[in-house]
Order: structure tokens, then sequence, then C-alpha cells
């Protein structure tokens, strides 16, 4: 992208370069991608909504209590409405649920979760999707037959459905023996499966344009294997629409697992993410208790809607045609 | 040529069939249907025979290979819900689903290139901006959330829309239809919004990449040079040149807006095939999951065949690419 | 093109033009259910909303009346002429909405469908028993023992048409997993009230008024229209904005909504079904629970702790918006005229604990707990209610609360009772105590009667209750009997074998135009609505 690609290593396949490639931060900041964050005054804004929304979850033990501890909650003091109404409470800033738990705690601790399914979902769906475009693109053949029918497959399903049939056989097969971290496995498993395509498809994509290059064609020459080549000259070149992708996909992982859970196949409403809180409180929303389904929906497309503006502030600057 | 499509088509039932048994082996797995067609106090070896009579006892090989060869004469069993057979209760429900996604996809398409050219053409001035920015909101809110925030903003608040199903509708022949009553459209309006708000940002960010890509090109330059109206140079020329991946991607997106009507229909009680689909995975429906699985592939699968055989015909060139050479 | 275009835009108008049929003055009743008419033979499903659709078109010997009382009905009356021998004397002049009349005849051949494999009925009429012909109107059933409650459950047991099954090839029964379906299964004709005009499964079903009814029909109703709508709040508003004009239930949280609209009240009363909770006592490990090598739930100190731990008066008022009646006992009032001499134990978290230290958990313990999430009154929220009971008195409970599908796929005998603690609900179809005491706190695998606690997926096994309940079968003085009952259920409630939680109330949604009756057992029987 912005620099240029590094050349082969002279040496044996098992030297090290002198000096090593320089990481993606690092390349970022030199580059022309930090000017342009700096002039974007919707992108700063995004960058520091994300941060807050980061930071929240990370401190949401600072709550007034703990959602998911069901001895903390007190089924007196379910369904207040928030601090400012007549009939609102102490310490319940934002109103309760229908099991007394504390809306402004539980959408922090929901923040958690929410983001966290929404980074490993990510993080599996593009390792999986990179290697599996490299193996493709590279290789070529039967692999690359092979992998793009699968691809093909996949995406005969919507995301929502896969989720919604992986949750399900999951489920009836683990039975009464399911734990909230397998629960999140689950999660984070489907999203990332729904997911892979799209990296798949993009790396292939690039791999085969890199592939024919002089530097690739030089290190074959020199007899470096193809793993190496791939994973060392090929993939820092190809990686750079995967960021873009990846944002984006952050955030459609977040709303996927809302989805989920919203239609009762994500987490439980013991231990609720932003997508349960609203499910829940959807069923009062019509009967005068709105606060436990407003203030979660509201945060979580504040969420979404920052990790979007940054994915797309993203595509735009890692786009040299745009600039 | 002909090799070529023979080869598509092979590649398309191959994936139908790996589809089908993926969706069958796993449906297989997902609860027991006997104890949701029978009453509690059913004794068990009642429930052992029933089993037997649905033939879940036999080996899961058996079972698939018995249903695929039935799904090919066009016979997908009998819902286990509501005991009449599953073909006839998805050509029921087809119509409902397939006006909701058209009117969908019109909304989509219609706002989505307006606010796509606008943007494109006002690039850089707050309006685009703006514009951009409220769209990002369309695919920020979860498709639930929206339906959800639309009935209490519209149906519980103001009272001016229905918050739910389709209306009164009108049958002709074997199609029940929304489009000839007053409240069948009223009934559309929410929940075309819903389904076509992320589908309207896509086509809207599209025309607006593909509007400024066009307005860069020569040709364009050219027809600038020559003097030609402005007018004209962006809907005769620009605009045209924008729509052929637009109307592709339309196109394409056609089967995920039907299978995103799951969340839709679920939110707004619409009765159509999403809406029976999640009933029938809350009720381990097999039958009607099975069929509404194969039915979205086939659609899926057969829009992008088309897609395929349309390109091959349009740009020759591409007949020589195999998988091989990509 | 135009044209055609144009011709098929006026075809369309003119079948919407069709479509409006109104006739001047007749009266259409319209009613929505969270659940839907699942089967039309009457043999095929034991579920009470069916059963209540489909008592507008058949009837059966018996009928029981709005406050639950059995009433003649295609029997006039009926004696016990030696303990193992009862007559009935059917009514004459009554009619099948065909035309042909009603005789013993189709009462034999009744008892025999009924009793055929593939019938979900087949204890309505005792087996071994024989059913046998006297006259046109005359019927006798002839036992292999007592049996005093052996009509309780004639009601539902719904009377066909010897001639019309005959005719169309439906004299077996419909079973549930039948995969193609019978003439009998897509119509119904009996000699009920209403008649079934058309019925889509899961989308709309019409009745319309039967012109040979042989009895006066209370109600006004000329058609009824049902629907099936599942979801709460679409129910809601389809009452509301006046699309229907009776729905059942109204969400709790939705009643004040509606009894506030105007348009609209709820109609609420006591059900007869118990919601209670269960503990696996039979099994050495318990299937999700960190205790191992021995079950905690064996020891009746632990079994005691949970009962003083869950508050039942907190659930009334916060879960159930204090529409629900807690129950000491697991059969409801109506159904047993002692229960007024049960008292609950006192809710004692520190008692509790104390008892959980005694039996040797100190710290408590982990257990799951198994609930539906679409089946009774707020099903889910009574689970998550005792999870922070249970967890003050350090028993940590893992929910496991799912749609009734999976919920039940394990619970049930079929499902090899594979849970730890569970919440369920019973109504016994007899309407008496001697089906509680059989089915739900039956010894398991009894060699002499094997389908003995078939429902109690706790395994509670008393063999002095078992010997109790054989008794009170046989047993045909009233007032002993009912004393006998009381032994029974207190030997249960000694053992702390169940926790009984409370029956939940009937909420039914009814314009201020309909006025209708509510019966405890949930049946919706339009029969007696008038609407304005």
């Amino acid at each position: 992208m912005a620099s240029s690609p590094p050349l082969p290593p002279a040496s044996a396949p098992t030297a090290v370069p002198a000096v090593p490639a320089p990481g993606w931060f690092v390349r970022a900041l030199d580059s022309d991608t930090w000017a342009s964050f700096r002039r974007s005054p919707i992108a700063m804004a995004a960058a520091a909504a994300t941060l807050l929304f980061f930071l929240a979850a990370v401190f949401a033990g600072l709550g007034p209590q703990d959602p998911f501890d069901p001895a903390q909650l007190e089924l007196m003091n379910s369904r207040l409405p928030p601090i400012w109404s007549a009939e609102g409470q102490q310490p319940f800033l934002l109103g309760t649920d229908d099991q007394g738990r504390d809306i402004l705690s539980a959408i922090l601790h929901g923040l958690r979760v929410s983001l966290l399914v929404g980074l490993l979902g990510v993080l599996f769906s593009a390792t999986l999707g990179i290697v599996l475009g490299l193996l493709a693109g590279y290789l070529g053949g039967y692999v690359d037959a092979l992998i793009m029918r699968i691809a093909d497959v996949q995406l005969t399903f919507p995301a929502i459905l896969i989720a919604l049939l992986i949750d399900g056989v999951v489920k009836s097969i683990m039975g009464n023996r399911i734990s909230t971290s397998a629960i999140l496995s689950v999660l984070v498993f489907s999203i990332g499966l729904s997911f892979w395509v799209q990296y798949a498809r993009t790396v292939r994509g690039s791999v085969m344009v890199e592939k024919n290059k002089d530097y690739v064609q030089a290190a074959r020459l020199i007899g470096l294997s193809s793993p190496a080549i791939m994973l060392r000259h090929v993939q820092p070149n190809v990686i750079g629409p995967v960021y873009a992708i990846a944002t984006i996909n952050f955030a459609l992982a977040i709303i996927t697992e809302a989805t989920l859970s919203f239609l009762g196949s994500g987490m439980p409403d013991t231990q609720p993410s932003l997508g349960t809180l609203i499910r829940i409180g959807n069923r009062y929303l019509f009967s005068g208790e709105w606060w436990i389904a407003i203030f979660p929906g509201a945060v979580l497309a504040g969420l979404v809607l920052a990790v979007n503006l940054l994915g797309d502030w993203l595509r735009d600057a890692l786009n040299p045609r745009l600039r | 040529m002909i090799a070529f499509l023979l080869r598509r088509i092979l590649q398309t039932v191959g994936v139908l069939l790996a589809v089908g048994i993926i969706a069958f082996s796993m449906f297989r797995f997902v609860g027991d249907p006997v104890n949701q067609i029978v009453s509690i106090d059913t004794p068990y070896a009642e429930r052992v025979a029933i089993r037997a009579s649905l033939g879940l006892d036999d080996p899961v090989p058996i079972q698939i290979l018995r249903y695929l060869g039935r799904v090919a004469s066009g016979d997908f069993g009998i819902s286990y819900q509501f005991r009449q057979p599953v073909s006839a209760l998805l050509a029921e429900r087809l119509p409902a689903t397939l006006e909701l996604a058209f009117c969908a996809t019109v909304f989509a398409l219609g706002f989505g290139i307006v606010l796509g050219v606008v943007s494109a053409l006002r690039r850089g001035t707050t309006l685009a901006a703006t514009l951009e920015t409220v769209s990002l909101v369309g695919i920020s809110l979860p498709t639930f959330l929206i339906g959800i925030l639309l009935i209490f903003l519209f149906s519980e608040t103001l009272h001016w829309l229905p918050s739910f199903g389709r209306g009164e509708t009108v049958r002709i022949g074997g199609w029940t239809t929304g489009f000839l009553t007053e409240s069948g459209l009223r009934a559309l309006v929410l929940p075309s919004i819903t389904l076509g708000l992320f589908q309207m940002t896509l086509v809207m960010r599209l025309v607006r990449a593909e509007m400024l890509e066009v307005l860069r090109t020569d040709y364009i330059r050219f027809a600038r040079a020559r003097g030609l109206h402005t007018r004209a140079i962006h809907f005769g020329h620009a605009l045209k040149n924008t729509l052929i991946p637009v109307i592709t991607i339309a196109g394409l997106q056609l089967g995920s807006v039907i299978a995103f009507s799951i969340i839709t229909e679920t939110v707004f009680q619409w009765p159509g095939m999403g809406f029976l689909f999640l009933q029938a995975v809350q009720n381990v429906d097999i039958p009607i999951m099975a069929a509404y699985l194969l039915l979205v592939a086939v659609i899926f699968v057969t829009i992008n065949l088309a897609v395929d055989i349309l390109y091959t015909v349009v740009d020759p060139r591409l007949q020589l690419s195999s998988p091989r050479a990509g | 093109m135009k044209t055609l275009f144009r011709s098929a835009l006026w075809a369309l108008a003119a079948a919407a033009a069709l479509q409006l049929p109104q006739p001047a003055g007749a009266v259409t009743l319209r009613y929505a259910n969270q659940g839907d008419l699942k089967a039309l033979d009457p043999y095929t499903l034991n579920e009470t909303t069916t059963l209540a659709h489909l008592a507008h078109v058949y009837e059966g010997l018996t009928r029981r009346g709005k406050d639950l009382s059995i009433q003649p009905a295609l029997a006039e009356r009926w004696e016990i002429l030696e303990p193992t021998r009862w007559r009935f004397y059917l009514r004459k002049n009554v009619k099948f909405s065909d035309g042909t009349p009603f005789t013993a005849d189709d009462v034999v051949f009744s008892s025999e469908r009924v009793r055929a494999p593939g019938s979900n009925f087949a204890t309505r009429v005792p087996s071994g028993s024989k059913v046998v012909k006297i006259d046109d109107h005359t019927i006798d059933f002839v036992l292999t023992g007592p049996n005093p409650i052996m009509h309780y459950q004639f009601d539902y047991w719904l009377i066909m048409s010897k001639s019309w099954a005959e005719k169309n090839n439906a004299v077996a029964p419909t079973p549930v997993s039948a995969t193609t379906p019978s003439y009998a299964s897509l119509n119904a004709m009996g000699t009920g009230p209403y008649t079934i005009e058309s019925h889509q499964p899961g989308v709309k079903t019409v009745f319309k008024k039967n012109p040979n009814y042989w009895d006066k029909i209370e109600g006004n109703a000329d058609e009824i229209v049902f629907t099936p709508i599942a979801n709460d709040s679409t129910r809601v508003s389809a009452l509301l904005s006046g699309e229907v004009d009776i729905i059942e239930p109204v969400p709790l949280q939705d009643i004040q909504r509606v009894n506030s609209s105007g348009t609209a009240q709820v109609l609420t009363g006591p059900e007869v079904r118990t919601i209670f909770f269960g503990m696996d006592q039979v099994r050495d490990e318990l299937v999700s629970s960190n205790v191992k090598g021995k079950n905690p739930f064996k020891d009746k100190r632990v079994r005691e702790a949970v009962y003083k731990a869950i508050d039942v008066d907190v659930i009334k008022a916060r879960v159930m918006r204090g529409l629900s009646t807690p129950s000491p006992l697991m059969i409801a009032p109506e159904f047993f005229k002692l229960s007024k001499e049960f008292t609950r134990p006192k809710v004692d978290p520190e008692g509790a604990k104390k008892l959980l230290a005694e039996a040797g958990y100190p710290d408590g313990f982990e257990v799951g707990l198994n609930c539906p999430s679409d089946r009774y009154v707020n099903d889910g929220d009574i689970c998550r209610a005792a999870i922070g009971m249970l967890a003050r008195i350090g028993i940590k409970v893992n929910p496991i609360i799912e749609p009734k599908a999976q919920y039940f796929s394990k619970v049930l005998k079929s499902g090899g009772y594979n849970v730890s603690m569970y919440l369920l609900g019973w109504t016994p179809s007899t309407g008496d105590s001697h089906n509680v005491l059989y089915e739900i706190m039956g010894c398991r695998n009894d060699p002499k009667s094997p389908s003995r606690g078939d429902t109690n997926a706790a395994g509670y096994c008393n063999p002095k209750l078992d010997e109790m309940t054989d008794q009170i079968l046989v047993e045909l003085d009233p007032a002993k009997r009912d004393q006998m009952i009381k032994q029974a259920f207190q030997i249960s409630i000694d053992d702390y074998g169940y926790i009984p939680v409370h029956q939940q109330s009937l909420a039914w949604g009814v314009s201020k135009k309909v006025k209708l009756v509510q019966r405890p057992d949930n049946s919706v029987l339009l029969y007696w609505a008038t609407k304005e």
C-alpha cells in the first residue's frame, strides 16, 4: 500500500533479514493514514467513543452491582424506573429490570460481553479467512477450487442462519452441562465461521495479483518454501484491506451477537449481553416499562455506530484511489 | 461454453446436495420432535412407537437418503406442528415473504440511488457528510432494534401504522396479496423499511463510490470538455454506468433479503417463511427447517448461477477463466 | 403489454371486491389464542386449547359446567348398577350435524376408537372394560374393578359418528405422528353447537352455528373466527385495535394496559394448574451438580432447605404481579375440598442455611435448574427468581431455561428424566387428586402398575403413599376418600417430596362488547359468549 514491498533477503532462507519489516502500527503512524486521521473530526470522535466503550467495559466492575451474581439481586427491587422518575430509587440510576438487576451495571457488563464476542469473532474469522485465502490464492488448483466451493456453500447461508443452527445444535448436544464460557465460545465460533469468506476472497484476490510479481518469483527462485513465502512476503502486502474488513466485521459481529441473543439463542438471561437485555425489555416496552430495552438499545447503537464510522474512515484512508 | 455451463450446473447441484446433507444431519440433533407432538401425559410406550413410525430410530444416513429422495420428488414431508404438507405451508407463506422482500428492495433501491447520487455529486459538503453519517446509522442499528423502535414510535405512540401482521389480504388463485387493500398496504410500510434499511445503506454507498469512480474517468471529462450540460453528464452518462453494478448487487442481495426477513418477520409477526422458520426452530419442526434451508440455498445458488451465466454472455473473456487460473 | 397489465389490474380489483361478503345482522366472534388448534381428530392430542376448540363441534356423554361440575350431555343420566357395572341412558332426538341420528352404536364405536392404537386418550375409557349396547339409547360399562371416578374424564371424551367415520375411512384414530393427514384430522363432524366451516392450521379456523343443535345455545355468535397469535404484544395489540374480541392469555405485564384501554378488559381467575419445583432424589449422583459421588437431594434436610428458601409470596408480588395463588398442595383447591386445612411452612433462609450445614453443605452446592420458557405464565421468570433466592442460602443454581420443545425432551420419561431440579405444571385431567398421587408422586418402576409415576421426574417414592393411592382409587365413600387423600398428601409434605409454588391465574382479554364465562380449566368456550 503506502510502503513498497520489502525485497526478499538475498541470503539463505534461514537467515533473518537485517532490518525487520516494520509492524503495521508503526507503518500506519508513519503513513498518510495518521495524517488523514488527524484531519477527520468524525474519525477522531468515533475513535474516542470506541475507546470510551472499551474503558467502560473494562471497568464494568465499578458499577453499583454485579448483575451476574444472583445473590445480589433483590426481586422486590424489580422493574424500578430510572432515578429521575417519581418511583426511582438509589442506587439504580437507569432503573432495574424484571429481576431487580441494575440496568446501568447490566449495560456495562453486557458491553463487556458484546466487545469480547466481537473481538474474538473477528480474530477467529480473520485468521481462518486469511489462512484459507492465502492457501487458495497461492496454491491454486484443486486446493483453490475446494476452498472456494466451500466458500460458495458457506455464502448460501446468511450469518444469522449459520449462527442459529450452530448454536441450537451445540446446545442440544451439550444439554445441561453448558456453561457460560461454552456459550461464549459457541457465539464466537458461529459468528467467526460466518464471516471468514470475505477475508478469504479478498486475500485470495490480492495474493493472485501479488504472486506473479517479481519479488515473489525471486523468492521462489532462491528456493524459499511456499509457507515461508506466503507468510513472510505475500501476507504483509495483502493485509491492508483486511483491516478495513475486520473493523466493519467487528461491528457486524456485535450486531449478530445481539440479534442472536434477541432471538433467544445467545447469552442467557442470567448473564445478559446487550441483546439479551433488549429482548427482556422488549416484553415490557409497551407496558410502560420502557427503560429496560431503550437504554441498552441506545448503547448498542452507539457502540456499533462508532465502530462503523471508524471502519468507514479506515476503508477510505486505505484506498489509495480515494486519497 | 456448454462445458462451462454444465460444470457450473453440476457444481450447483453439488452445493445443493451438500447443503441438504448438512442441513438434515444438523437438524437431526436439535431437540426431540416426538415430545413436541404429543401431550405431556402420553405413555412412554406410545412415544417409542411414534418415534419408530417417524423413522427417527433409523441410522442417520438412511434418514438422509430417504429425505433427499422425497425432496427430489417435491415432497418435503409433513410438518410436525401443523400436520400439513410442508410444501403447502411454504407455498402459503411464500407470497407474504416475497411481497415484503419486493417492497424492501424497491425502498432500498429508490432511496439508496437518490441518496447515493446526492452524496457523490455534493462530495465534501456538509450535506454529503451528514448523509453518509446518517446512512451509517442504518447499518449500525440492528434490524430487530429498528423494528422495535419503529413499532414503538409509529404504532404505540402515534397510532399511525399497524404493528403486526399483513392486514386484510386478497386471495387471487394461490396467491394472497396485501397490495390491494388499504390495511394491507399500511401493514407493509414499517416491515419494508426495517428490512430495506440495511440494503438501502449498501446501495447508497455503492452508488456513491461508483459515481465518484465514473466521474473521474476520461469519457466524463471529455463530455465535460465537449460542453455537455452537467445534468446530462451526471444522469445520462455517470448514473447509467453506475447502475449496472448496483443492479447486480441488488440482485445478489435479494437472497439475503429473504433470509434476513427471519428477523423482520419475527418482530412484526409477519406471516411469511422466515417467521415460519423461526417457529420451526423453536418447535424443532425438522421438515420445515430443512425445506426452508434448501429453499434459501436454491434461491442463492440460482441467483449466483444466473449472474455467472449473464456475465459469460456479456463478457466472452470470462469463459476461459477456470478456478485454476482465477 | 400495457393492456395485459391493465386487465390484470382489473382482475385484481374485481377479486378484491368479491372478497368482502357481509351478511347483515350476523354476529361474528373473533378469538386469538397463544396456541394453535393442533388437530381436528378429537383423539389425536390431549391438550387444553385443542380440546376446548373441539368441544364446540363434538360433545361427550357428560360435560362440565361453568364451575367444572359434571353435567349430563349426550347421556341424560347414569347410575351405578353394581361397583363394576355403570348404566348410561342416552339422550334421544339428538342429531349429528350431517343429519344422522345419534345412537348407542356411536358410543360403542367411539369407545373402541378412543382405545385403539394411535389414540392419545386411551385412558379415558378404562382399559379392559366392555361397553355393551343394551338398546339404541342405553349403554352399559362393565369394568374389571370398581372405579368411582370413571366418568370424571368423559367430558373430553368426545363422541364421533360411526357412519361418518366409516364412510370417510376414518375408523382408526389419527395418531399424532401421522405422516398423511386423515379425513378426520382435516374435518370435524359432531353433535355440538357449532360446525367447522374452514380450517387452515396455524392461520385461521372458522366455526359456524349448527342449526340442528339439540340444546339451546346460550351465546349469540353465528360465526367464530379463530386465529393463533403466538407473540404476546401482538396478541394484545390485536385486542386493543379491535381486530379480535377475545385473547388468551393476556401477558401479566399488559393487564393494566388492557384494563385502562377503555375498549377491553381482562378477566382473571384462578386456574387449576399447579406449578411446582421437583428435585431429583433417586439418582446416586445428580446429572448437573458439582457434588460428586452423592446426591444432596436424597437428604430430606436439603429438600426442606430449598423449600424454605423459596418465597412464593415475593414471586406472587413481583413475578406474577399479584395474579397467582400460592399453594401448599400439589393440587388446586377447586379439585380437593380439604385443601384449606393445609398451610405452607414459613419462608426461613436462616433456618435453611442451618439445615444445609447440618446436611454437610455449609457452603452450599451447585445444581442445574431446568425450566420451560414458553409453557406456563412467566415460567422462566419464576425460575430466575428462584436463582436469587437459592443463591442467598448458598446454592448456586445454573438455569437451563429453554423453549418447551427442548425442555420437555429432557424432563419427561422419554428423555430419561434428565434433570436435577425442574419447574413443571400439572393439571389432573380427571380433576381428581388420584391422578396427581399416581402420576406425579407414585414410585417409578412399579412392576404391578408400570405407568405409575410416569411424570415423576423427581423420582420421589414412598411406598406408604402408593398404598394409600391404590385404596383411594377404589374407595366409594366420598368423605372417607377425602380423608385418605389428605393423609396421602401429608406424607409427601412431610417428605418435602415436591415444592408446590402456586396456581397461576387465568387472564383472558375480552372486548367490552363481549360477555363470556371463564372456566377455571382455561377452556375458552364461546357457546357461552354474547357479543353486542
